[in-house]
């Protein structure tokens, strides 16, 4: 080769055509997606808790996605009623669908374990409700108090599997209680929203969602 | 060609004149670059030893899970991304910059022109990789892979800092004194501009939900597809002829491996998300995108294997050739996987686990960080106009890293197919899945400290080069080497032609 132009027209041409195939195309069409009735979006709390999510990297061993059930086992796991479809994660920025399944997948874990003190116990030391986790442990985000000093009206959680000494108990910080309501929210075990069945979205109406 | 065979490095790749007339072209060459290329090698090895650092610690966290958890920022999701960060825009990226600074003036006859803005680009670069660092330990991830480090604060540096030794590297290509350009020049010039497009549409801040995963993965795949791949293949172009001293089998194939590979690689990106909620069409794209790979591959592979047939005797002399070959190869090994990893099938048994992890590994190390190892084992004694103190050293840097690679890879790849394996079987439960991968994590540890321990024995070599432990020599570096490789071809040795 000897014209540097030429080189440089084909090094644009390329990244040209495909950052038209899989950005703009595909942000004009999702971008038409609506938000499914039964979603709403995160209250502050929720969001704070989804910059935690997001900042401690939950997602480099959790994702949040359930695949077709004809293609995997994501649903009869429990993992949720049915695969997720855009219109999901409408609220969601920046995405955490994840890459990587050290842990098992948080999509619908608020329909899972809704109980709070399950949570906090959990995030505090994972090993103190399951001895073979190899979840890290959190304690940074609550304080550790002894239970006299717990006044009526605060909210404190004993830690079982003796990660405690006797009579200490666990207070969340504000970031460990948005955390936790984040964690709750995640639920989408809604139907399908008209209009964005995965059929929709394939050429011809046949994917790897519908065949048999 | 075996009856004109000249000994190593006397052949000037892509003209015709004479060996006297090209040594006083790479020696100004050299000259020009000789700044900036030394500055990219320090700051490169600092965070190759931040980076195993890194590494080191959230592998061990994954079986230890109640070590070091007292502090945010040494929480595993954090120190993994500084990892991966560090290695991949601090070590690899400043080892290419000045891979690419001192290769681009040798391969156009002339001196690297702007230098000044080189250098500067170095400097914007690393002064975000910094900033990048402490923002994912201090909790202001941006959160999406590959591009973890704070979008306004640190990412900006990246685009300018690219941008700038861009620029000195295309002014040296305009300015150039040779008709022809060399096939490792067409690489370094595409990345140098891919990088910064493919960077900024990355970080593009207004993307929600499935988009934002769409463009995540577009940017990740490319940034090794269209950032590290290219240099480093442009590394393998330049030394395999350079050390054997013959030209590459095939221009044609140079071509070929050339455009698809921009062409294919481009598309390849969505296949990180097989079977998630984005549209199928666009999954489906990238899934052949995926298949077509071969073709770059397999041109690439061939290409560099006729070159090499025959010769491979000179792998035992050259620690450069050691290095770099070993790379090639495990380019080629590594994206023929990535094809079969792309497929629906393959890709349900593996997604979602640590196969996926030491397939990364694979590219990442293997493939890029051998061939940087390579190049700079050559480049730096060129430049500090002194030999390598040890060949013991070097030695050991070499096996300590490649049956490090081995307990890394091996454990963890078939540890990842059992843990896909239980996964998909809905009866196992997840504490089984967990003990699936278990054995994996801790090959990896053990593994990742053999490499380090080879990072180490490499950082010690390099830092008593700098200090400069031997004198000053006349002779280039392997100089004696020559007619040993050539011996048992029919070419007349041409003595002193070589640097």
């Amino acid at each position: 080769m000897t014209r540097i132009w030429l080189l440089i027209t084909g090094v644009l041409a390329i990244i040209v055509f495909a950052t038209s195939l899989l950005v703009v195309i595909p942000n004009t069409m999702i971008g038409q997606v609506r938000a499914p009735r039964q979603l709403a979006d995160y209250t502050p709390q929720q969001a704070r808790g989804r910059e935690v999510y997001v900042s401690e990297g939950c997602v480099y061993c959790h994702s949040q996605q359930v695949r077709d059930p004809v293609y995997t086992s994501d649903k009869a796991r429990g993992w949720g009623p049915r695969a997720t479809v855009p219109s999901d994660y409408i609220y969601d920025k920046p995405h955490q669908l994840g890459t990587m399944r050290t842990g098992p997948d948080l999509i619908n874990i608020g329909v899972r374990q809704p109980s709070e003190q399950w949570h906090h116990t959990h995030l505090f030391n994972p090993r103190s409700l399951m001895a073979w986790s190899i979840m890290p442990a959190f304690p940074y985000l609550y304080e550790v108090r002894d239970s006299a000093s717990i006044k009526p009206g605060e909210v404190a959680y004993s830690v079982a599997g003796g990660k405690l000494p006797p009579g200490k108990v666990i207070v969340p910080t504000a970031d460990a209680e948005a955390l936790v309501a984040y964690l709750k929210s995640l639920k989408r075990t809604y139907p399908v929203p008209t209009g964005d069945e995965p059929a929709a979205r394939s050429i011809g109406g046949r994917s790897e969602h519908t065949m048999p | 060609m075996s009856a004109t065979l000249l000994p190593p490095t006397v052949i000037e790749l892509a003209s015709p004149i004479t060996d006297m007339e090209n040594l006083d072209i790479r020696l100004r060459a050299d000259a020009s670059s000789r700044q900036v290329a030394i500055r990219a090698f320090a700051f490169a090895v600092i965070w190759l030893l931040v980076g195993s650092v890194f590494g080191l610690v959230a592998s061990f966290k994954l079986h230890m899970p109640d070590w070091l958890v007292g502090n945010a920022a040494l929480t595993f999701g954090r120190v993994r991304s500084a990892h991966l960060n560090a290695m991949a825009y601090g070590w690899a990226s400043s080892a290419m910059l000045g891979v690419s600074v001192w290769m681009v003036p040798r391969l156009v006859h002339t001196e690297l022109r702007v230098a000044k803005a080189a250098e500067a680009g170095l400097y914007f670069w690393n002064v975000g990789m910094v900033l990048g660092i402490i923002g994912i330990l201090a909790g202001y991830s941006d959160g999406l892979e590959w591009l973890e480090m704070p979008r306004y604060w640190a990412d900006p540096f990246f685009v300018i800092g690219g941008g700038l030794v861009g620029l000195s590297l295309l002014s040296t290509i305009a300015m150039r004194e040779v008709e022809h350009l060399y096939v490792s020049v067409w690489y370094i010039m595409a990345a140098f501009v891919w990088f910064p497009i493919i960077f900024v549409i990355g970080n593009w801040p207004t993307f929600s939900g499935v988009e934002s995963a769409a463009v995540n993965w577009f940017y990740a795949h490319n940034a090794l597809g269209l950032w590290l791949t290219p240099v480093c293949l442009a590394a393998a172009y330049y030394f395999i002829p350079k050390i054997l001293g013959r030209p590459i089998y095939s221009y044609q194939l140079s071509l070929l491996g050339f455009w698809t590979l921009g062409f294919f690689y481009s598309l390849n990106g969505m296949h990180h998300l097989i079977g998630g909620p984005l549209p199928t069409w666009m999954v489906t794209t990238s899934v052949v995108a995926s298949g077509l790979m071969i073709i770059p591959v397999v041109a690439v592979g061939v290409n560099q294997h006729m070159t090499l047939n025959r010769r491979f005797g000179a792998l035992r002399y050259s620690p450069t050739l050691r290095f770099i070959v070993f790379g090639a190869v495990a380019y080629t090994l590594v994206s023929l996987q990535g094809v079969f990893m792309a497929f629906r099938e393959v890709n349900r048994l593996t997604h979602f686990t640590h196969v996926t992890v030491a397939h990364a590994h694979v590219g990442l190390y293997s493939f890029v960080t051998m061939i940087m190892f390579g190049s700079i084992y050559y480049i730096l004694p060129r430049l500090l106009g002194r030999e390598w103190i040890s060949e013991r050293l070097i030695s050991w840097h070499f096996w300590t890293v490649g049956i490090g690679q081995i307990v890394y890879l091996v454990p963890l790849t078939v540890a990842g197919m059992v843990q896909g394996a239980a996964m998909s079987d809905p009866n196992s439960t997840w504490q089984q899945v967990v003990q699936a991968m278990l054995p994996g994590l801790i090959g990896r540890s053990i593994g990742g400290t053999l490499l380090t321990i080879g990072h180490c024995v490499f950082a010690y070599h390099v830092f008593l080069m700098f200090r400069g432990a031997t004198p000053r020599q006349g002779l280039p570096p392997f100089h004696e080497v020559a007619p040993i490789i050539t011996r048992r071809s029919k070419a007349t040795f041409v003595p002193g032609g070589i640097a």
